[in-house]
């Protein structure tokens, strides 16, 4: 990153692989996705990996980063971006892929695509947001939404007898991916961390050691219908009290 | 399996799947990315077998969605890239054959029909016609190949690759389990020995040359003129491109009364019949449209100028019929259709059929 100056304003911050064009953003405000976006933006600097790399995104909110990034980019259909990355890294192994989707693409109707790539050790990094709910469709239930909580296909709260309990979804790809997966759940509520987690995850695919999954926890204030504090209380406090933050796989084999 | 040479010309007899995964190699495909389903498994096994003796790539995927995409992948990579499918397979292809329409990408499917709807037969039909010309949430922006016989797979699998990678609108290889899975002679050639160029795969995204021009791809749009815009230039593209892929084949129509109009292997059942009948002097011709979108409206409005009756046989209830009935709108030629759906057309049948007209 460096700094700008325009009109002789300092401009915020923006990591060089990021399409300035398209900034701000298209993501409401207090939105998760800008954050987890600039903590990849960043990692993508660090390695210099901007020419080899093919960012795909998913539908639902994750499609709006379509032009996000000044790198080669295509947007598919729902849940199908992680075969599309696979296609990609398949054909071409130079390419470095990475498949960016939301917990509905990911855990509901791509699901079978994210575990098969898991079980296969894919060379790829999937990263996926995690906000509880489905955004771009209107807060409906998604497989993450945390039990009681308030959408509206469970007005009166996620009752886990006939929905289930919320997916974790780290926990799945750690228990079916082969030696040389990386996994990890990180949170915007601690960017540094997060950074670390994409950067390894990115740095596993380049090593070529096999399948790389970050989530990251994510805030949607929109939807949740929350207040500055609420929202920030809820990502940082609530979420992680389910979805346990940390490494889960990492090529050397340890626990994190 | 029987080892070929590609080079120079060579007369095999062979199963219509080993034809697909040989003329993939002459055709210079570099990966296929499938999933089971009868009656196309033995592509992917011949491919299979193939593929580490040419430095060829195969990715065996969950489910039909994800090789289609995969598929896409491979594609957007520059890579010649096809998959193969039938019957609710090729239902779940549709959806990346959608995204293909809408972004242009050269992919080639290969369509072995079975027996419809749902699971039905791992045998025969012509079913899948609406669904393989007019399939997904769009306006049918392919090219649909029917093939007869084992030659015109080998020719139209090669050819299939360099209309896609032309034309950049997705294209699919239509036959059958008959075809899939009866074996009969032909001859396998090199196509650059014979003069035809290959068309080049080029990346469309992931050139991972330092300092290139990224691109964005994508298929959603925000406001309905700018949808607008991008299917009406798509739509100008398909009919500019229609004149140059359009193919049939026809035989004495110019004189006839009644003209028998049927694709695929049925067609060899209809000149069978059309042979038979006119050596009785009956004045019968013959019609087949090779390519079923785009489908050749003028060619045979033209065909039928003078006949009385459009004799249209097909293994599907009606499929054929309604492109036929879209393609001659305005004429007032009868239509006496034989239909059996998922059922196999014999020339027998055929002469029986016209003799009761």
């Amino acid at each position: 990153m460096q700094e700008v100056k325009k009109d002789n304003i300092l401009q915020p911050p923006m990591p060089s692989c990021w399409n300035e064009e398209t900034k701000p953003h298209k993501f409401c405000p207090g939105c998760g996705h800008g954050i987890i976006l600039k903590a990849l933006g960043e990692a993508i600097d660090e390695l210099g990996i901007k020419d080899k790399l093919v960012y795909g995104c998913d539908i639902g909110c994750s499609l709006l980063a379509w032009d996000f990034f000044a790198v080669d980019t295509v947007q598919t259909h729902h849940g199908r971006t992680t075969p599309v990355i696979t296609g990609i890294k398949r054909a071409n192994p130079e390419v470095i892929g990475v498949a960016y989707m939301g917990d509905g693409g990911g855990y509901a109707i791509g699901s079978q695509h994210l575990f098969n790539a898991a079980v296969r050790n894919e060379k790829i990094t999937v990263i996926l947001c995690n906000n509880c709910n489905y955004g771009m469709t209107g807060g409906q239930m998604a497989p993450t939404t945390l039990p009681g909580m308030k959408t509206e296909t469970t007005p009166y709260g996620r009752d886990t007898e006939q929905t289930g309990q919320p997916t974790k979804g780290p926990e799945m790809v750690a228990a079916v991916a082969p030696e040389g997966a990386y996994v990890a759940r990180g949170t915007i509520a601690n960017v540094r961390q997060l950074k670390g987690f994409l950067k390894k995850a990115l740095e596993n695919q380049i090593a070529g050691n096999g399948f790389s999954f970050v989530e990251a926890l994510a805030s949607c204030p929109t939807n949740w219908r929350t207040n500055a504090k609420q929202t920030w209380e809820f990502v940082e406090k609530d979420m992680p009290q389910y979805f346990k933050i940390g490494e889960l796989r990492t090529p050397q084999g340890k626990e994190g | 399996m029987a080892e070929v040479s590609l080079e120079g010309e060579q007369r095999v007899f062979m199963t219509g799947n080993e034809v697909v995964a040989w003329a993939a190699v002459a055709a210079k495909v570099d990966i296929i990315y499938g999933y089971p389903i009868t009656p196309q498994n033995e592509i992917m096994h011949y491919w299979t077998r193939l593929a580490p003796k040419y430095g060829k790539k195969f990715l065996q995927t969950e489910d039909e969605i994800s090789a289609g995409f995969a598929t896409l992948g491979g594609v957007l990579a520059g890579r010649k890239a096809f998959t193969a499918s039938a019957g609710p397979g090729n239902v779940l292809m549709q959806e990346s054959a959608s995204m293909a329409e809408m972004m242009r990408l050269p992919i080639v499917y290969v369509i072995q029909q079975r027996g419809g709807p749902s699971t039905a037969t791992v045998i025969y039909a012509q079913q899948e016609v609406t669904l393989t010309t007019f399939g997904g949430n769009g306006e049918g922006h392919r090219i649909v190949y029917s093939t007869a016989t084992h030659q015109e797979i080998f020719d139209y699998t090669i050819k299939a690759f360099n209309m896609a990678w032309t034309y950049r609108f997705p294209t699919f290889i239509l036959g059958d389990g008959y075809q899939a899975k009866m074996r009969e002679p032909l001859t396998m050639y090199n196509p650059e020995e014979r003069g035809m160029e290959l068309v080049k795969p080029e990346p469309i995204i992931g050139d991972t040359t330092p300092g290139k021009k990224f691109k964005h791809l994508r298929n959603t749009y925000n406001t309905e003129d700018e949808l607008y815009d991008v299917v009406m230039s798509n739509q100008r593209d398909w009919e500019a491109m229609a004149p140059q892929v359009i193919e049939w084949d026809e035989m004495g129509c110019d004189d006839a009364d009644v003209i028998l109009l049927t694709h695929g292997i049925v067609s060899r059942a209809a000149k069978g019949a059309y042979d038979q009948l006119r050596a009785e002097g009956k004045k019968v011709g013959f019609f087949r449209p090779i390519t079923l979108r785009p489908f050749p409206d003028e060619q045979l409005k033209k065909a039928i100028k003078n006949a009385k009756k459009l004799f249209i046989a097909e293994s599907a209830y009606g499929q054929l019929v309604k492109l036929v009935q879209n393609a001659i709108y305005g004429s007032t030629i009868e239509i006496v259709p034989m239909l059996r759906p998922g059922v196999g057309i014999t020339t027998e049948e055929l002469v029986d059929e016209y003799n009761k007209l």
